[in-house]
């Protein structure tokens, strides 16, 4: 499960309305344990496709790096991902499948069609390795 | 020693520690060193034929070593190595 604050949840709805019709993407930090994930901070990043922005995000890693810093001085953990699918269902696909490698995180996806945000969704990445991973559909609990 | 930092997904193969101490000269010694003290990592950052895997990327402090001397890239007490998978994907 993942929880999240209703202002967090609305920003990164927002995120995803701001720059259609291309992807954005960023980063969940809080705590993490066995079944869930508790947001306590959301970072906006850059989306680095920029040959491909509209079906593609990627982060890069130095700005990763830079959260990662940020949110370790408040005590917070990276905890998952988040990014949209302008003018697309909030499903995760294949890319997204072959792309995600941070196993027991949660990847959130927001549809965003016609400029606006419409159904978000978490699927936590399950598995153990790279050969059997799989996202795992997961509740939202917004609190 | 140089610091180590461990994203959270690997952290359960090194006794849910999120940075390890390690004594190494090299970017390459540290990563020897770090599976060394935790066999398990190992599957997680190396191919089967013992190449970092490709979405793997290793910086010292704010520098991708790739751009740097890769595993020759040498290192330094206090200097900050992390380990970071990469994060993409898209519709």
């Amino acid at each position: 499960m993942l929880k999240i604050c209703r202002t967090d949840f609305d920003a990164l709805r927002r995120h995803g309305e701001e720059t259609y019709p291309n992807e954005c993407c960023g980063v969940l930090l809080g705590q993490m344990d066995d079944d869930q994930r508790i947001v306590a901070s959301v970072a906006r990043c850059g989306n680095t496709r920029s040959d491909s922005p509209r079906n593609r995000y990627h982060i890069d890693p130095k700005e990763l790096i830079r959260i990662q810093r940020e949110g370790r001085e408040r005590g917070e953990d990276i905890v998952g991902f988040y990014h949209s699918h302008p003018d697309h269902p909030a499903r995760w696909s294949q890319t997204d499948l072959a792309e995600a490698h941070w196993i027991g995180c949660s990847y959130v996806i927001t549809s965003v069609e016609k400029g606006k945000a419409v159904n978000t969704n978490s699927f936590e990445l399950t598995g153990t390795d790279e050969n059997d991973k799989k996202l795992s559909d997961e509740k939202i609990e917004v609190a | 020693m140089p610091k180590i930092h461990i994203p959270t997904p690997l952290r359960q193969y090194v006794g849910k520690q999120p940075t390890i101490e390690v004594k190494a000269g090299s970017i390459g010694d540290a990563l020897s060193g770090l599976v060394s003290q935790h066999p398990e990592l190992r599957r997680h950052l190396y191919t089967d034929d013992g190449k970092l895997r490709a979405f793997v990327n290793v910086y010292l402090n704010d520098e991708d070593v790739r751009y740097l001397q890769k595993e020759a890239t040498a290192v330094k007490d206090g200097d900050s190595i992390s380990i970071v998978p990469s994060i993409a994907g898209g519709r």
